[in-house]
């Protein structure tokens, strides 16, 4: 009985344990999942001076004091359906742009680091002072949907041109001779991505319905080129080779590869 | 009869205020630009001088990897010290605002006698400290600090402060498991956050201190109080809550006899109570 | 529309060929009818309803509704072109808050009270208040106790029909265009220096010259789609073609421009003369002395003429005010004016006391070797050291740009097109800059030929349709005439069929005097039409105080609810531009018509509507017996019985003598232009709308825009001012006037172009317009009474115009200078630009752009909020130190579009003494954070 019980006792206590790891795997299955899932969030643009993303999520203590420190109310703080990490903070041109403060103010509370006043630094002959630079911040990149732009249909826009607070930097006209009436000029927006801080006074201004220019974050809106191949014309351009990191290649065996011809003679 | 009514509730008011108190001065640092107290309860920059940071945040962040800047981790370790060496768990019940909505689903569920405790599953008041612990294991996993996806501490407490967007859903859910599921469910059993202050202010200063002498085992405390395990000494002899208490002080309110005082920790003559 | 591709491109190649030779298009080329398309919304042709450029656009109506537009491919102005303003026009009736209903300030009883608030009232209720208190004025005051704010937004029928009321009707001149605010300079000058008005050119020099000049004129906001025909110019041919931008800040026109010229507030007077004297002593080689010799006279005038403001006795005055105001009367002459003036002998420190204040336009001519003598201060050093208007810019660099500038102007072959706008009007020494620009192309013969010649641009859609042409000004009647020349006043009550001495030979209040004579008690009754005054007019603190807190009766007729009807006491709605038949006229002399489209939203009536309707309230015997007239003995004559002789009633209706007479009935309603479109005037819309008699409105029943189009048309009729019929315009794009035999004309006073040059046959070129053309002889001191005049018929003038400081400028307690103007986005006070919600979110306030290291010097960060302060009131404004506009040290640029942003309460009301247009571009302002 005795035994019976101790036997009991010990089945029950195994089948509690296992209950208990098969919970906690379960529930950090779904915790983990809804975790990644909500802090996907490619989408999302940050703050100026914002670590990259992967690092940002990480870094951000959601206290909101950044939210608080700017004075459009343009940062938000996300909640559960903003579709990025909840608790951080973020921004919707559309509705708020930044507005570019000169003094950054939202960036130097940051306590966690995640907003770091290092990644836009004022430069002074080259050297980092400690003091923030907005011109600097790379919060995205404005995209131009030259279909929808009215400027590329002709019409005499460049709202969006007239907007960018890094007046004929970041955004510049390009003078175009419009053929159709033989009279008239284009003059088209062209976004200069060196420059642009993604800062979305254009995809504010800009007059069509939904916005022709729109600010991406850089990781979604730019390309990278390998660097197997270094552009002749362009001095600096080696640069890229100095960062390179050696990617092992997996072999296959060729004879495997040369064994495998009957399917050279299938008729089907 | 009214001075008694406060007599009786003189902690509960105290804790009301302080906690809406710091919800005013928060919100009011956004809504109106106060400078005393900016951020959240994640965060919290004092006086546009130093930060109050949360240390569970702190170490789950450390888990991603990530080491914050000194700030966060200064503003960390002030609190900690605060908790574990002073004040005990009492961020729960006097600071927290969840607090506020889990004592409400309490107070309704005593009001309507919802009194099945297990309704539809069971729950394990250790569940806490499983949850803490999978939510610093998960933290490098998903390169976030895991529970902070989660949190509905600072959920509620953002969404007072800058708005809720369907965060409130989430609150409304809480409530709910609290009311009509398992009885003390977010405090009393996964609050990793608690959990965490439990372990951590196993020594501090302010306790709860019975006094056995003078209990007449009226069992008033044990209707009041949300941890009950940790009321294992009532009656039977002197000593200091320890555990999970979050030195609300409802059954200091509620003990008609004197046996239940706050106190400072006596380090020397202690053994060790579980 | 039916017109598919191909047959656009084969209309605009012969369009193209056509405007090359200035002919118009034969009606089986006009453009095609308006037509349903399958998916049930009608395209029609019509203007655009912003600025002076005329775009054509085409508009689509559905159920009553304008649902979309576009730009006319056929318009040779714009070519299916538009900017953003041009954009939304579809967008712009469709406010939330339009007015749909009349509006009065009723009191507890339900009467009107000055103090009550705004409630919908009938138009009956709206009409027999202000028939009350016209009469009530009428009886006070006289004829001059009314007042009317004109404007440039007129239809060419509302100007007419409102010019027609008050002229012929009420026998009063206080009629007044906005058009005074942005036109007026160029008009003295045309006046004064062709003697008759509007310019020579055309927008094709555009495509025809090798360099555009812009001086004060930002196109490239303002004027967009010209300024986009400009780019194409230069992308034509860069080496060759050059763009110089001449402005006191950096603006938009800059991005394009080979050299940017920055000068001082008002020293442009001083470049115009450096350039006059590289001319006449270093390059006598460039100028065309037969042209000159043949066609020129040299002349000057008077320079103690004040600065237009009111004396600083006035008690209305603060102290503070007084500081600028006392330079009405007398003025410190500075160590510039020193120079510049130095051959009327005045010295540093010298009082000059403004002895011609009240005839400032007194000129007289002079020989060329005193003309020469006057331009000799006007060096390089001198001009380059006064004219810097950039501290950061070195003296060398400056001086440069401005031999540079000269020598393009100079150089043999090369054609040059001068742009302005408000820089040269808005300037209380506008109609001297103006007449300089004429100046230099005169001297060097490139003026009215192809390419050549100094070109003003109109601001407004129909600043030369309405308010220049029809002389909705308080001094003008059609077709350039004047109501103070008699024989004027003759030809023009015989067209109107109305008694002899029935106008007021006295010119009215223009429209800064307007607002003065409010204040004063000398006006109390006001009718706003078309615009915004209370907005755009300089010191406003004053105006809008007076409107508010004196005895008096304000009506504005508008559209949504502006700052004007804020201050009103009776708001009538109005009919939008496509919900009413109607005509603009653009800067190129350029008429179009347009159709009514759609009804009018909510109970709101064509403004014509309403001019005609109050004439219905007054009876001959109540306006055209004697009436006192201040400031003319003899007053006006009691012409009742002359008015019998022509067969009127004393108790006919102004509505049936100047409206509805015989002819206005012969104009038959329904007509085939009129074809399947609305006409509420003429025979209602379909809505039940109650009208001023409080019964249901049918319409007048004859064709009455018609009918005033074909009379308006009569005055000009061979004197140079010629139209073709109306049915003509509602089948071509527009003509450009003199339309003689159908064609158009592209320059004028050149004989190849122009009917009129060829006709009085004195050569290749003739300057035959008609006023100022006999004037007395002089030296640049003054005029020889002994001298006796000269003719200079078919001849016109170089002046020579000296250099004067602006009557405020920056010293230690207001450093600043503060110029005004606009954005694109954004039109006038913003009343229906500001509702289009992408126009709006675009640019939703007006900012103060200021130079970076003054906001550092002022302790002020990118985005703070200050006040502009200056001695006559303030605003609080959001400093901005990027963007668009660059201004240079000393100098904060604020538009005026935004009414929350209201800086005409900061700016100065100086006029031009002769043109009486106020200076927004240059008064002394602090600034310092809110």
């Amino acid at each position: 009985m005795a035994a019976k019980q101790n036997m009991n006792s010990r089945r029950d206590a195994l089948k509690t344990l296992f209950r208990g790891a098969g919970l906690l795997s379960l529930g950090g299955a779904v915790w983990g999942s809804t975790a990644v899932t909500l802090k996907a969030s490619e989408l999302t643009l940050r703050p100026p001076g914002a670590l990259d993303e992967y690092h940002f999520v990480k870094a951000c203590i959601r206290c909101g004091t950044c939210v608080e420190a700017c004075p459009y109310d343009t940062l938000q703080l996300a909640t559960l359906d903003d579709h990025t990490a909840i608790g951080t903070p973020f921004f919707k041109p559309r509705l708020i742009p930044c507005y570019m403060c000169t003094d950054v103010p939202c960036v130097p509370v940051c306590p966690s680091g995640a907003l770091d006043v290092k990644k836009i630094a004022k430069q002074n002959d080259g050297v980092k002072t400690g003091k923030p630079d907005i011109n600097k911040a790379k919060m995205g990149v404005a995209m131009l949907d030259q279909e929808a732009c009215l400027a590329y249909w002709g019409i005499q826009c460049d709202a969006c041109y007239r907007a960018c607070p890094l007046f004929g930097e970041a955004i510049t006209l390009e003078f175009k001779r419009n053929e159709r009436t033989g009279k008239h000029a284009f003059l088209k927006p062209v976004v200069h991505r060196d420059i642009c801080t993604g800062c979305g006074l254009c995809e504010h201004a800009c007059v069509t319905e939904k916005a022709a220019i729109f600010v991406l974050p850089r990781s979604v809106a730019t390309g990278k080129v390998g660097a197997h191949y270094i552009k002749g014309w362009d001095k600096d351009d080696e640069e890229r080779l100095r960062n390179l990191k050696e990617k092992k290649t997996e072999e296959s065996s060729p004879e495997d590869e040369l064994n495998d011809w009957e399917y050279l003679l299938d008729d089907e | 009869m009214m001075s008694s009514i406060i007599e009786r509730n003189r902690y509960l008011i105290l804790r009301r205020t302080i906690q809406t108190g710091l919800l005013i001065l928060f919100g009011g640092a956004n809504w109106w630009g106060w400078k005393l107290l900016q951020g959240n309860y994640s965060s919290a920059y004092v006086l546009e001088s130093f930060y109050l940071t949360d240390p569970h945040a702190v170490l789950q962040t450390f888990a991603t990897g990530f080491i914050m800047s000194s700030d966060a981790i200064i503003g960390g370790i002030i609190v900690l010290i605060f908790y574990a060496l002073i004040a005990g768990r009492s961020f729960c019940s006097w600071v927290c605002p969840v607090n506020m909505v889990t004592d409400l689903s309490t107070w309704m569920r005593k009001k309507w006698k919802i009194t099945q405790k297990e309704y539809f599953i069971s729950l394990n008041r250790k569940t806490r400290y499983w949850v803490l612990g999978l939510g610093i294991l998960l933290s490098p996993i998903v390169g976030v600090a895991a529970f902070e996806m989660i949190n509905p501490i600072t959920m509620l407490h953002r969404g007072i402060i800058f708005g809720f967007g369907a965060g409130w859903a989430i609150i409304i859910a809480l409530f709910l498991f609290d009311l009509l599921v398992v009885e003390y469910g977010w405090c009393g059993h996964l609050c990793p956050l608690g959990a965490f202050y439990s372990v951590t202010s196993r020594f501090s200063l302010i306790k709860v201190k019975h006094d056995v002498e003078k209990c007449t085992m009226c069992m008033k405390c044990f209707d009041v109080c949300h941890e009950k395990q940790v009321l294992n000494l009532i009656g039977e002899k002197s000593g200091y809550i320890v555990g999970e208490c979050s030195n609300c002080g409802r059954c200091i309110e509620v003990c008609n006899d004197s046996a239940l005082k706050y106190a400072i920790y006596n380090y020397k003559n202690q053994e060790v109570q579980r | 529309m039916g017109l598919n591709r191909r047959d656009f491109v084969k209309t605009t190649a012969v369009a193209a060929a056509a405007t090359a030779i200035g002919m118009s298009l034969p009606n089986t080329m006009k453009a095609a009818n308006p037509e349903k398309s399958e998916g049930g919304w009608r395209w029609d042709k019509a203007v655009c309803r912003f600025c002076g450029t005329g775009c054509g656009i085409m508009v689509a109506t559905k159920d009553e509704k304008i649902v979309a537009v576009k730009g006319d491919p056929a318009a040779p102005v714009n070519r299916g072109l538009n900017c953003i303003k041009g954009y939304f026009n579809a967008k712009i009736m469709y406010g939330a808050d339009r007015l749909k209903q009349p509006l009065m300030r009723l009191g507890s009883d339900g009467k009107f009270s000055k103090t009550g608030k705004f409630k919908p009232v009938s138009w009956k209720v709206a009409y027999d208040e202000m028939e009350k208190q016209m009469r009530k004025t009428l009886k006070e005051l006289g004829p001059t106790g009314l007042g009317v704010f004109g404007s440039g937004q007129y239809t060419v029928q509302e100007g007419y029909a409102m010019a027609k009321l008050m002229k012929a009707g009420f026998r009063s001149n206080n009629l007044d265009p906005n058009a005074r605010h942005c036109m007026a300079s160029a008009v003295g000058a045309f006046i004064q220096t062709f003697g008759i008005d509007e310019p020579a050119g055309c927008y094709d020099d555009i495509e025809l010259t090798d360099t555009v000049v812009t001086w004060g004129a930002n196109m490239a906001e303002m004027h967009p789609v010209l300024w986009s025909r400009v780019t194409d110019r230069k992308l034509s041919d860069p080496d060759k073609v050059k763009i110089i931008n001449l402005s006191t800040y950096t603006n938009r026109c800059s991005d394009l421009a080979d050299v940017e010229l920055i000068f001082k507030p008002h020293t442009d007077l001083a470049i115009w003369n450096y350039i006059a004297r590289e001319i006449v002593y270093n390059n006598p080689e460039s100028m065309d002395q037969e042209f000159i010799d043949k066609y020129m006279q040299f002349a000057t005038g008077f320079v103690d003429t004040g600065y237009g403001m009111r004396t600083p006795d006035h008690p209305g005055f603060s102290d503070l005010e007084k500081q600028t105001v006392k330079k009405e009367v007398s003025k410190k002459i500075s160590k510039e004016e020193a120079v510049t003036l130095g051959y009327l002998g005045f010295k540093e420190g010298d009082t000059m006391e403004m002895k011609h204040r009240k005839t400032p336009k007194g000129h007289w001519a002079i020989s060329f070797e005193e003309f020469k003598k006057a331009l000799d201060p006007y060096t390089l050093n001198f001009v380059a050291r006064l004219a810097k208007g950039n501290d950061d810019e070195d003296l060398a660099s400056f001086k440069v740009k401005l031999k540079l500038l000269s020598s393009l102007y100079m150089e043999k072959n090369r054609k040059v097109v001068s742009f302005w706008t408000m820089g040269m009007n808005q300037h209380t020494r506008g109609v001297w800059v103006n007449e300089q620009a004429y100046m230099v192309h005169f001297l060097l013969g490139k003026q009215a030929k192809p390419g050549n010649g100094a070109f003003s641009l109109t601001g407004q859609p129909s600043a030369c349709g309405t308010a220049r042409e029809v002389g909705t000004f308080s001094h003008r009647l059609p077709a350039d005439m004047l109501v103070a020349n008699a024989k004027h006043r003759e030809v023009s009550e015989k067209l109107w069929k109305i008694p002899a001495k029935t106008i007021n030979p006295k010119p009215g209040s223009h429209i800064m005097k307007i607002f003065r004579d409010i204040e004063d008690k000398k006006i109390k009754f006001a009718w706003v039409n078309v615009c915004n005054p209370f907005m755009c007019t300089a010191n406003a603190k004053h105006w809008l105080k007076s409107a508010r807190n004196m005895d008096n009766f304000i009506v504005v007729s508008d559209s949504y609810p502006g700052v004007s009807a804020k201050v009103a006491d009776l708001v009538l709605p109005v009919a939008m531009i496509y919900e009413k038949w109607g005509a603009y006229g653009n800067a190129e002399r350029r008429t179009q018509h347009w159709k009514q489209q759609v009804v009018p939203v909510g109970q709101s009536m064509p403004d014509l509507w309403q001019y005609i309707e109050i004439a219905k309230r007054f009876k001959l015997k109540d306006v055209w017996g004697a009436q006192k007239i201040p400031g003319l003995d003899a007053g006006l004559p009691d012409v009742l019985d002359e008015a019998k002789k022509l067969g009127y009633s004393p108790d006919d209706t102004l509505y049936d003598v100047l409206f509805a007479n015989e002819e206005a009935r012969s104009y038959t309603w329904p007509d085939p232009i009129g074809e399947g479109f609305h006409n509420t005037e003429v025979a209602g819309d379909g809505r039940t709308i109650m009208g001023t008699n409080g019964e249901e409105w049918k319409g007048y029943g004859f064709f009455i825009q018609k009918y005033l189009w074909e009379e308006y048309r009569s005055f000009g009729e061979g004197h140079a001012h010629d139209y073709a019929d109306f049915d003509t315009y509602h089948k071509v794009r527009g003509l450009k006037w003199p339309v003689v035999d159908g064609k158009e004309t592209q320059w004028r006073f050149n004989s190849k172009y122009d009917p009129y040059a060829r006709k009085a046959d004195v050569g290749e070129f003739a300057f035959y317009g008609k006023a100022l053309k006999s004037i007395a002889k002089g030296n640049l001191q003054g005029i020889d009474q002994s001298a006796g005049k000269v003719d200079l018929t078919n001849k016109a003038k170089i002046f020579f115009r000296p250099y004067m400081d602006p009557p405020e400028m920056p010293n230690k307690d207001y450093p600043l200078w503060l110029c005004t103007g606009r954005v694109l986005e954004h039109w006038h006070s913003g009343t229906m630009t500001m509702r289009v919600p992408e126009l709006y979110r675009a640019v939703p306030e007006a900012l103060c752009y200021m130079h970076p290291d003054d906001a550092v010097k002022l302790n002020l960060q990118q985005g703070d909020l200050i006040w502009v302060d200056s001695r006559r009131g303030k605003v609080k404004a959001h400093v901005e130190t990027r963007g668009r506009n660059r201004v240079p040290k000393g100098l904060v640029y604020v538009p005026w579009f935004d009414e929350k942003v209201l800086i005409n309460k900061v700016c100065l009301d100086a006029t031009d003494p002769i043109s009486k247009q106020t200076d927004f571009k240059k008064c002394a302002v602090r600034i310092y954070k809110a």
